[in-house]
């Protein structure tokens, strides 16, 4: 067995290399250059799963049941793919045919020659894409899915109000462009290889009763599905072999010989069995991982979940036989992370495609956090996990700690030290918190406590839950679309419902309840839609593979995007808290209250971008209460705001036999959502971003983040799927350890008051640059001055300068 | 702002009803934890590189940075009293007609006129200080009162002390010290910490740069380690003005002679930002070009002190 003569003799490969970080921390020479190619190499396009895809549903499409179809499809591209294994790696496969280079998947849509042109040139997140290929595409690819492709069907179907609506920027739609993912796994795969799902599944069949269950047919074909699935995947490891088998044979390197040799064994044995060991797990869920992000690209690509909890067992079993050093248990982990960050976001299409967005695809791997049984979660890869990811520095896999009442102290304190030395990882979360969330829509504990964050801020229960983000709703919209009688201002169509002449509100309740009536609508309007669009996925678009790791499509014969899952939840991600809140109140106040101003002037300035009315701006900027500084005045009207989402929202039924829930992210759509809003009544310029997730505006909160977590933490935050506040903090904030230790204290602050999610920006000195032209935006940036701490704002030019020299002499 | 249309004059009121001109939260630079600092107005001292001006005073000021200023005349147009003028450089306001009503302050829309001084009865301030509650009890931190000089409102610091004790609530003193001995005595019976500032050793400097002797406050930093009170020093470090190798030593020798267990001194390094406020209480500064000690002359000086076997750190 290659298992016996492995680390003995792999370990010694663990050689440490010499970085140029300034870091105590070094990684091994192998680590180091698989880093290094991930990082410098350009991110490309991929044509081949496009031509696969393209070729068998030109000699297929009518041949078998849209399961059958989909899973044969995806046989065929793991049969017909290219392999690759590159030098010095332990962890193989990817999705492309090399690293950073991505497929396109235009079943669901399709790039024109434009979108790929466009893609090869943008500046930013570009995607490069040779002339051969291009024609290729415009040749065979592109003649064949028009008018085929799932979002041509979808938006010849849409209703006009709908797109009105949407190209005003009132919300989005997330599966425009992928497919619904928002997933992450249980420990289910680490006890399960590929051939006893297959027994599952074809005992299943086998009891299946066609005399009596009307639904037989389309639960024979999902199994058949899912059975071709799991042989694909299979299929997809076991060229892996071969191909490592082939390149040993060749290696003169005996230490890389053995280690070829040894991929092969782990490829031969996973996925088609369950994991024996740490090597074998890692890359179990590896391929798992490639499997659900090739068979289609749903949002946030795939997530392990609780990575540090699943691989302990194998961890424990093979340090106690002293079959694996720390040092090579931490190298085959940071070979994986690397895996993560090789996999690029797939780019968009059309409009989209010329805006940049990001790499990230978001898988989050959380650490720490609590097990089934509510016990403390936090063990030995939990630390090693943190230290990967301070070493390592890489975009991808974004990482969370998980921080509930019984973690111990020295793991947050080893936290902060990472949030300080970084840029916002890993973010923090409270299992305490979303455990409740998650029971309060209906889980059992168990599954609740298995659960956690996936891609951005949004939980669910790992390995038993479809919770589908449907797309980003632009709360300061409603308002601006509110204030003129259902009409966009910005291009004067009308996007929403007549709910009142604005001159004829005597009150600020009936001001609210006119922005209830059309938030109602715009609620309904979008989630009509979604329903409609992930009945399209689960007619045209099923993903049986992904079913087959999700509890309990199997059991129920049904696909994932059909409600086989154990849970179903759709949620509506609700952007700008913070700019609307601080509206409201700029209007209560002045408008309602003191009577300052009418709100025919209002709307007026607002029209105008406040152009020669600066001052009137300024007096609202300067003289409204805020939310996020503690005080009840903007602090009753959030939770008036978010009160009446979560009724708006909450328990609607979704086509799954699930409900849609509120959420709260916005990822980077507080840009975008800025960008078509004209100005707002709490001063914003018209174009500017609106707030993030649950924070505060940018600016607005002035009495430190203890009293922003205050503020936040009066929304009952169970109500959610999710909060996010982001809070920005200069390093020099964080120098000595008792600051560090004060940070963690305020995280667990707020989580004790009932905080979901709380990032720290530990900003660098491009920020405060930026900082020094705009200081309006950034009234939350909170310095070390010398002694004391103070807003960056408050302080002298001078010294504002002073300690940008001086921030800048410590990163040297 | 009503209780501004109160105008502070006999020392009689400051030490009932003090003014407070800022209150900080997550204050992490004074005292162990998260801690809610209150800055009381009033000092005894005058010390040149003072970075709070507006606390020397016990009574509410007006404040106005002209960079903020539009120019607008709201002030101008809202004061009943015919105090503002509008001039080609800024506003300017008369003394001897202005009430401190606040009325330009709540006018103004950039917030370049504001008012520094408003007082908090103890209620109003428990309420606040209840706010920060979790934040003490997860950091182990509490309430500062700093200033100015706190203990110029003895009675008022007391009550304060006795509801925050009541409370459970770790409470700490910054103070220079310049207070009658057996007050500062009643103050340790009451409160968890003193942050003891020391600013120069020798009496005659300290008269010169603070404008007051130290007999006092050696002589109450000694009294306060017999009696056993917890405290912590600190020193702030203005080139030229007690960073000489003379003065370390005294004060290091001085503390080696002071009973009880601290053996640590925090120094905070001088910056600038008070200089601005000088400006926005269009005040002069008594003292130009002072700054803070080199880096080099930093690291000597905790040497020094670690040389003594005094642990020494930048920051409180």
């Amino acid at each position: 067995m290659l298992e016996e003569l492995n680390l003995v003799d792999l370990k010694d490969s663990v050689k440490k290399a010499d970085t140029k970080r300034d870091k105590t921390h070094t990684y091994s020479e192998r680590i180091s250059k698989l880093r290094e190619l991930s990082c410098t190499t350009q991110p490309s396009l991929s044509i081949e799963r496009a031509i696969h895809q393209t070729e068998f549903y030109k000699e297929n499409l009518g041949k078998y049941s849209m399961p059958v179809l989909r899973a044969k499809a995806f046989y065929d591209h793991c049969r017909r793919k290219t392999i690759y294994i590159g030098e010095n790696e332990l962890i193989v496969g990817e999705r492309g045919p090399k690293p950073n280079c991505v497929p396109t998947f235009p079943e669901l849509t399709c790039h024109s020659v434009e979108d790929l042109r466009v893609l090869n040139t943008r500046s930013l997140q570009r995607y490069t894409i040779g002339e051969h290929d291009i024609q290729i595409y415009k040749n065979d690819v592109i003649p064949f899915w028009k008018g085929k492709t799932l979002r041509e069907r979808i938006f010849q179907n849409v209703p006009e109000n709908w797109k009105k609506a949407y190209h005003s920027g009132l919300f989005t739609e997330f599966m425009e462009q992928r497919a619904p993912g928002h997933t992450a796994l249980d420990g289910k795969i680490y006890s399960k290889g590929m051939t006893d799902f297959k027994r599952e599944i074809e005992q299943n069949l086998e009891a299946l009763d066609f005399l009596n269950d009307p639904d037989a047919t389309d639960k024979a074909e999902e199994w058949k599905a899912m059975i071709i699935s799991c042989d694909a995947v299979i299929l997809f490891a076991e060229r892996h072999a071969e191909l490592a088998i082939q390149l040993a044979e060749k290696e003169n390197n005996s230490l890389r010989k053995l280690e070829l040799k040894r991929i092969a064994e782990v490829c031969t044995h996973v996925p088609k069995y369950s994991p024996r060991n740490l090597w074998e797990a890692i890359q179990m869920y590896w391929f798992v991982h490639l499997g659900t992000i090739t068979e289609l690209n749903g949002w946030d690509a795939m997530n392990p979940g609780h990575f540090d909890h699943h691989l302990l067992p194998f961890y424990q079993k093979e340090i106690n036989h002293g079959l694996i050093t720390r040092e090579y248990a931490k190298e085959l982990l940071s070979c994986f992370w690397i895996k993560v960050n090789n996999h690029p976001a797939p780019p968009k299409v059309g409009i989209t495609a010329k805006e940049s967005g990001t790499y990230n695809d978001f898988t989050n791997i959380n650490i720490g956090g609590i097990l089934k049984d509510g016990s403390d979660g936090v063990n030995e890869l939990s630390y090693m996990m943190l230290e990967i990811i301070d070493e390592l520095h890489l975009l991808q896999p974004g990482n969370s700690v998980h921080i509930s009442s019984v973690t111990p102290d020295p793991f947050i304190k080893q936290a902060c030290e990472v949030i300080r030395s970084g840029y916002g990882y890993p973010s923090l979360f409270n299992p305490d918190i979303y455990v409740q969330e998650l029971t309060r829509q209906g889980k059992s504990l168990e599954d609740a406590r298995e659960g956690g964050c996936s891609g951005c801020i949004e939980v669910g229960a790992f390995g038993k839950e479809a919770y589908i983000l449907t797309g980003y709703l632009n709360l300061p919209k409603v308002l601006e679309i509110t204030l003129n009688n259902g009409i966009d201002p910005l291009n004067g169509e009308r996007v929403g419902i007549e709910t009142g002449d604005p001159a004829g509100f005597r009150s600020f309740d009936q001001l609210y309840e006119a922005f209830r009536i059309q938030l109602n609508y715009i609620i309904d309007l979008k989630m009509s839609v979604s329903n409609y669009i992930d009945k399209m996925f689960s007619k045209y678009a099923p993903a049986p593979f992904l079913s087959v790791v999700i509890d309990d499509c199997i059991s129920k014969g049904q696909d994932y995007y059909s409600g086989g899952a154990r849970y179903n939840t759709n949620y509506i991600q609700c952007c700008g808290l913070g700019t609307i809140t601080d509206s409201f109140a700029a209007l209560k106040k002045h408008v309602f209250a003191t009577k300052r101003f009418s709100l025919e002037k209002i709307i007026k300035s607002l029209s105008n971008n406040f152009e020669n009315d600066e001052l009137t701006r300024q007096f609202i900027f300067n003289k409204t209460p805020f939310f996020g500084n503690d005080d009840e005045y903007a602090d009753s009207i959030a939770v008036k705001i978010y009160n009446t989402l979560f009724d708006l929202i909450d328990g609607k039924p979704n086509i799954k036999n699930g409900k849609y829930h509120l959420n709260m992210l916005s990822t980077t759509c507080h840009v975008y959502f800025g960008k078509v809003l004209g100005a707002s009544p709490n001063g914003r310029f018209a174009g500017k971003p609106i707030s993030d997730g649950t924070s505060p505006s940018h600016g607005a909160d002035k009495n430190g983040p203890s009293a922003v977590v205050k503020s936040l933490s009066k929304l009952d935050q169970t109500k959610s799927g999710g909060t996010l506040l982001n809070q920005r903090f200069l390093p020099s904030l964080l120098e000595r350890e008792s600051d560090l230790e004060k940070l963690g204290d305020l995280i667990k602050s707020y989580f004790k008051l009932g905080g979901h999610h709380i990032q720290f920006n530990v900003v660098d000195n491009s920020t405060l640059r930026m900082a020094q032209d705009n200081p309006e935006d950034f009234g939350d940036l909170m310095v070390r001055v010398a002694g004391y701490s103070d807003y960056f704002n408050d302080l002298h030019k001078d010294l504002k300068q002073e300690i940008i020299e001086r921030t800048e002499n410590e990163a040297i | 702002m009503k209780e501004l249309k109160m105008k502070q004059s006999s020392s009689e009121q400051i030490s009932t009803n003090p003014l407070i001109f800022d209150i900080k939260r997550y204050s992490i630079n004074d005292g162990p934890g998260i801690r809610l600092t209150i800055f009381f107005k009033g000092c005894n001292l005058d010390c040149a590189w003072c970075h709070n001006p507006e606390s020397k005073s016990s009574q509410a000021q007006k404040l106005y940075s002209i960079g903020k200023c539009a120019m607008c005349s709201a002030c101008v147009n809202v004061c009943e009293n015919e105090a503002i003028s509008l001039t080609g450089e800024g506003i300017r306001t008369d003394q001897q007609l202005c009430v401190l009503c606040g009325k330009c302050a709540e006018e103004c829309p950039t917030n370049a006129t504001e008012i520094s001084g408003y007082s908090k009865t103890i209620d109003e301030l428990l309420e606040i200080i209840d706010r920060e509650k979790t934040f003490f009890e997860t950091s182990n931190g509490g309430i500062t009162l700093s200033g100015g000089e706190p203990l110029l409102h003895f009675d008022f610091v007391v009550r304060l002390l006795d509801e925050c004790k009541k409370r459970g609530i770790h409470t700490a003193i910054d103070t220079a010290g310049n207070i009658p001995t057996e007050r500062l005595i009643e103050i340790a019976k009451r409160t968890d910490l003193f942050l003891f500032d020391i600013k120069v050793f020798d009496s005659e400097a300290h008269k010169f740069w603070t404008k007051r002797n130290n007999n006092l406050i050696l002589k109450n930093l000694k009294v306060l380690s017999n009696i056993g009170a917890r405290f912590q020093i600190r020193i702030p470090l203005i080139e030229g003005v007690n960073t000489g190798e003379e003065n370390i030593i005294n004060t290091a020798k001085m503390i080696l002679e002071l009973d009880g267990s601290t053996k640590r001194v925090d120094l905070l390094t001088y910056h600038s930002n008070g200089e601005r406020k000088f400006e926005k209480l269009g005040k002069e500064l008594n003292h130009h070009n002072l700054k803070s000690p080199s880096s080099q002359r930093i690291k000597e000086i905790i040497d020094t002190f670690m040389s003594y076997g005094i642990e020494a750190q930048i920051g409180g």
